[in-house]
This record gives C-alpha cells, sequence and structure tokens, in this order.
C-alpha cells in the first residue's frame, strides 16, 4: 500500500539524518552524566527516598528528561524541512497529512528512543544498579512517552515562522514539564509532603508524570513505591499520544 | 496532437491582502504540449504554478489537472503530476540516489521498477557518477538536474517547471533544454514551464501565454505571437534620440516606436524600405546616427508591445534571483 511505504520513507529519512549528524548522537552523551554524577551526588546528601539511593531514584528521570528535551527538539525538523523548501516535495506527494504526520513522528520517536537508549546505557555504565527484567519493559515505554512529546514539538513547529521563536517556546515548555514531572523530586504522591499545592494538581496534568512514574516501575520494580500502578500510567501515556497524533494531523492539514 | 485539456482553468484568481497575484486566468493547455508562461517577476507564474500542483488554494474561480479538480481532488491531481520549484526542495543531508528513492515511494513507484528508473534518470541528467556523494557537495546545476529528473520518476502526466535554467550557466541551460525537449519526444507527457527568458520561452514552448499583473496579455505559438507585431524591427542609436523619434512620427508616420535603453526601437512594416529614409530624415536635420539595425522581432518585442515594458526592465529583482542561487550553492 502507497501510504505505509510513504510513511516507511519518511520515517527512514528521518532515521538516517540523525545517525549521520555525528554531534548530535555524541553531545547526547554528556548531559545525562553531569546530571547523574554531579547533580545526583549533591542532591542526594539532603535528600533521601525510602528502599533506594536518589541515584537511583534520579536515574529514570534523567531518562525522562532525554526524551522530553530530545523529542520536542524534534520539531526544529519541520522548520529546517520550510526553510531548505524541502517541505514542498513532500506536500505535493499523493500522501495523507496523517500519513505525513505519522511518518515524521516515528522518525523522530525513533531517534528520541535512540538518545533515551544512549542515557540508559551510561546509567548502567556508571554502576547505577536496576531491575534486569525492567529492560524488557522501559523500551516500549520510552517509545510510548516519545509519541505524545514529539507531538507536540512538531505541533508548535508546524505554527512557528522561525528558529528563534521555537527555541523560545521551548523553553516555556520543557522546562516546567521537566521539574514538574517528579524527574528530580517527588512532586505528587506520599513522599511529596510539604510541596506547594498547585505544583501537586499541575503534575496531575502532566502527561511526563506518568511516564516516569512507568520508568521508575520498570528499572526499579518493587523497591519503588509507584504513584500509579503500570497500567495507569500506560493508559494515559497512550490517551495523550492518541490525542496528540490527532492535533497534529489537523496542525499538518493546516500548515502551508 | 490531441485536443483534449488536460489543464483547463476557469476564473482562477489567488489575492494575496488585497492584491491579485492571478487574476481571474483562464486558460487551456493541450495534452502533449509544451505550454509557457513567460512574464516579468512578479507577474504571478509561480503562484498560478502553486494553485494548479494543489500546495496553494485559490481564492476564486477553479481549476482542473488531468480532469481532476485541484481543490476538491487534490490527491488525484498530486497523483498525476510531477513538479520542479522555483526553489531548491532537496534534502541535502541525504544522497542523490536517497533523495530519489524517497520520491518514488513518496509517490507510490511499485518497489520492483524503482532501481531501474533511478538508474536510468541518473543516467538520463548524468549523475550517475555523484549519485551516492550527499548532496550537499553538488554544484547549483547538478541540483537542479537531480529535481529534474526526480520530477519525472513516477511517470507524472504533467510536469510544471518553474523557471527551471534560472542562475545556471549557459552550458548547463543548454543541457536542460536538450532534456526537456528530449522528455517531451520521449514520453507521453504535458510540460508547463514559466520563465522570464525570451530564449526559453521561443525555443522550448509550443504555446506561450504571456503574462503580466496576473493576466495573460497574449497567448499563442512563438511565430504566431511575433506575426502579430506585423512587419521588422528597426533600432536606431543617436544622440538627439527624443528629436529623432518626434522627426520620424511626423515625417515619416512612424509612431509605432519606443525607447529601450536609450535605442529607439521602430516596429514597421517592409523595413528594408524605410531604413534609407530614416537616415535621410536624420541627416536634414543634422542628426547623427551612431547605428542602426534591422531584425525580426523577437518575444521581447511583443512583450514590450502588450505592455509598452521591457521584461527585464525591473533589474533588482534579477539579482533577486541570482541571490536565491547563491544561497542555493551555500547550502
Ligand atoms: N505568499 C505570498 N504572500 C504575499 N504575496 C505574495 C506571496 N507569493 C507571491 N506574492 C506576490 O504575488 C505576486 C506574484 O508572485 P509570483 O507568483 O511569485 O510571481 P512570478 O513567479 O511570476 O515571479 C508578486 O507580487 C508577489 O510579491
Ligand atoms: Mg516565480
Amino acid at each position: 500500500m502507497s501510504q505505509a511505504r510513504g510513511l516507511y520513507t519518511l520515517w527512514l529519512r528521518e532515521v538516517k539524518r540523525f545517525l549521520r549528524d555525528r554531534t548530535r548522537v555524541i553531545s547526547s552523551f554528556v548531559q545525562p552524566i553531569l546530571w547523574l554524577v554531579i547533580f545526583g551526588a549533591g542532591f542526594g546528601m539532603h535528600f533521601s527516598i525510602p528502599g533506594i539511593n536518589y541515584q537511583q531514584y534520579l536515574f529514570p528521570g534523567i531518562i525522562g528528561q532525554t526524551l522530553l528535551f530530545t523529542s520536542m527538539f524534534m520539531g526544529i525538523s519541520v522548520i529546517w524541512d520550510r526553510e531548505f523548501g524541502f517541505m514542498k516535495e513532500i506536500m505535493v506527494a499523493p500522501i495523507s497529512r496523517f500519513s505525513l504526520f505519522l511518518g515524521k513522528m516515528l522518525g523522530d520517536s525513533s531517534d528520541a528512543l535512540i538518545q533515551g537508549i544512549i542515557v540508559l546505557v551510561i546509567g548502567t555504565v556508571l554502576g547505577i544498579s536496576v531491575n534486569p527484567m525492567g529492560f524488557l519493559l522501559i523500551l516500549p515505554i520510552m517509545l510510548l512517552i516519545t509519541f505524545g512529546l514529539v507531538s507536540i514539538g512538531l505541533i508548535i513547529a508546524s505554527f512557528m515562522g522561525s528558529l528563534e521563536s521555537f527555541g523560545a517556546i521551548q523553553t516555556f515548555i520543557n522546562l516546567p514539564i521537566f521539574f514538574l514531572s517528579g524527574a528530580l523530586f517527588p512532586v505528587n504522591g506520599p513522599l511529596a509532603q510539604g510541596v506547594p499545592g498547585w505544583m501537586q494538581t499541575a503534575s496531575v496534568f502532566n502527561p511526563l508524570t506518568y511516564g516516569v512514574d512507568a520508568l521508575r516501575q520498570a528499572l526499579l520494580g518493587g523497591s519503588y513505591v509507584a504513584l500509579q500502578p503500570l497500567w495507569v500510567n500506560i493508559t494515559v501515556i497512550c490517551g495523550f499520544d492518541i490525542a496528540m497524533i490527532a492535533v497534529g494531523t489537523w496542525a499538518f492539514t493546516r500548515m502551508k | 496532437m490531441s485536443n483534449i485539456h488536460i489543464i483547463e482553468t476557469n476564473k482562477l484568481t489567488c489575492s494575496f491582502n488585497g492584491l491579485k497575484a492571478v487574476d481571474n486566468l483562464d486558460v487551456t493547455v493541450d495534452s502533449g504540449e509544451i505550454f509557457g508562461l513567460l512574464g516579468p517577476n512578479g507577474a504571478g507564474k509561480t503562484t498560478t504554478i502553486s494553485m494548479l500542483c494543489t500546495i496553494l488554494k485559490p481564492t476564486g474561480g477553479y481549476a482542473k489537472v488531468n480532469g481532476y479538480d485541484i481543490v476538491k481532488e487534490a490527491m488525484q491531481v498530486r497523483r498525476s503530476i510531477g513538479i520542479v520549484f522555483q526553489d531548491p526542495s532537496i534534502d541535502d543531508r541525504l544522497t542523490g540516489r536517497e533523495n530519489l528513492y524517497m520520491h518514488a515511494n513518496l509517490f507510490g513507484v511499485p518497489s520492483s521498477e524503482q532501481k531501474q528508473r533511478i538508474d536510468s534518470i541518473l543516467k538520463l541528467v548524468e549523475l550517475e557518477d555523484r549519485a551516492d556523494d550527499l548532496m550537499r557537495t553538488y554544484s547549483g546545476g547538478m541540483r537542479r538536474r537531480l529535481e529534474l529528473g526526480r520530477g519525472l520518476i513516477h511517470y507524472p502526466k504533467v510536469l510544471f517547471l518553474d523557471e527551471p535554467t534560472v542562475g545556471l550557466d549557459p552550458q548547463t541551460r543548454d543541457h536542460i533544454w536538450k532534456y526537456i525537449k528530449e522528455l517531451k519526444n520521449t514520453h507521453d507527457i504535458t510540460i508547463v514551464l514559466t520563465t522570464h527568458y525570451m530564449d526559453e520561452a521561443e525555443r522550448l514552448c509550443d504555446r506561450i501565454g504571456i503574462m503580466d499583473h496576473g493576466k495573460i496579455i497574449a497567448l499563442d505559438t512563438p511565430s504566431k505571437l511575433k506575426e502579430t507585431l506585423e512587419g521588422d524591427v528597426i533600432t536606431v542609436k543617436a544622440a538627439q534620440i527624443d528629436e529623432l523619434t518626434a522627426l520620424l512620427a511626423e515625417k515619416l508616420g512612424l509612431m509605432q516606436s519606443v525607447i529601450v535603453d536609450g535605442a529607439l526601437e521602430i516596429t514597421v512594416r517592409g523595413g528594408r524600405a524605410i531604413m534609407p529614409r530614416i537616415m535621410e530624415v536624420a541627416a536634414d536635420n543634422k542628426i547623427f546616427i551612431d547605428s542602426i539595425l534591422l531584425r525580426e522581432p523577437n518575444l521581447e518585442d511583443v512583450f514590450l508591445h502588450y505592455t509598452g515594458r521591457n521584461i527585464r526592465a525591473d533589474n533588482t529583482r534579477e539579482l533577486h534571483g541570482f541571490a536565491a542561487i547563491q544561497r542555493r550553492k551555500i547550502r
């Protein structure tokens, strides 16, 4: 079927471009190491979670952060494509806007997933102990998290005229989502005593809250007291993904 | 040539904030012809093409391409067409071959035929030896050739070429012209090309629509268009050009004249007989003629005739096109 082939070729393009961009792959090593080693050690001195050490607690959070930042950043490819004229080539192709969006989204998600796996490997090499069964579970969870986040990035980019405005919007969205996701410290649940009520409420509406919680469940196993059962987390993430894909398809339909 | 209209527009209009870039366009293109839209920069050629290839919605009127409505049946239109955009539209982080494969997949070319078609296209545009290099290492002309080839992989019924040779060196232009002619002879294809180069329109097109301010002001075969001028063009260069113009109008009744780049251009029947009389009038009035030239009218004269302007009067725009190529090279 031609829609599927069109979708596949768009996916392949994103992945090829990403893998050829060595600097992007290599630079993705540095940030998580700094977070895990320096921030993890410093913050861990003043902060304790029953049953696990802080670095273990932080590790899934940093994976979530990597997925968030790289996924949102992927939207930039839409702006590049428009700038360099390649978008026109895609827009005149006999392929539905849904396939177009999905192809690009899946490609970008694959790229973000690769970044996530790199962080996963780094953490393991640094000696952060994880639940061995978690590795099987964490890949699909990471992928599901990226779908919705990449979609947000693509949607924003499809409305943005320039790289500058894209960067500004990112700052306003990325950091709040990151800080309010529970990646660094509990914002919600039994451990979040003393956290202001508005932050707790905001975290309920933050899709990454459920993502980070699911990542912790996968990597830390039974020693982690989760906010929600795993199936609830997965359901919320999937619902978010579907909604964002729908909005994304609409956004691409009205894009010039 | 069959007389089926493969493209048909009816009062096709596109306005940008009140400015009618394309103004009630009624035009038909026959199946199998090379149809040219000739006009200065800003005439509305690209806007017309953008609407016909469904990436821009008309604000008025309608058009059909290969029998399909460009708005309601956009998907079928896209399946029927190939387009080479005025501005670059390749992914320069991929190789030439990868760009072609991607296009073949996007346009639903069966996998079993892709390799053979792409190999033959690469041969046609003479890029076989560079096919596996990243396109950012290509020259402007090579990129253009790849884009031309790419437009053909899916065997479109109609191929749109928007200013196919802007900013290319003469050798590459010649190469591309030959290639376009060859295409028409070997494929069952209709080509619509836009250009602001007279020589390009004249050499390639079966019929030409001269476009200005969003309207087609004359439409015919190149030779018929030139015949409408009925006569020869005499170009006279002299110091007192205004005085001479007035004198010639008064004494010889030569009214059809325009001053272009300081030279007087007179369109007249039987130019050979008139030339000595022009010299006579000049001599009688002590006007020294630097040069006088007789030639057949060209499309430039046709444009001048209909608009009272020279097609390339606007030099800054020309530079714009060149700057665009520079950008293309930097990328
Ligand atoms: N996206 C746009 N927004 C506003 N004006 C436009 C846009 N595209 C084209 N125009 C205007 O429409 C007119 C026709 O442009 P165009 O179709 O590109 O001409 P051509 O291709 O013949 O050089 C010009 O005056 C141009 O400035
Ligand atoms: Mg143009």
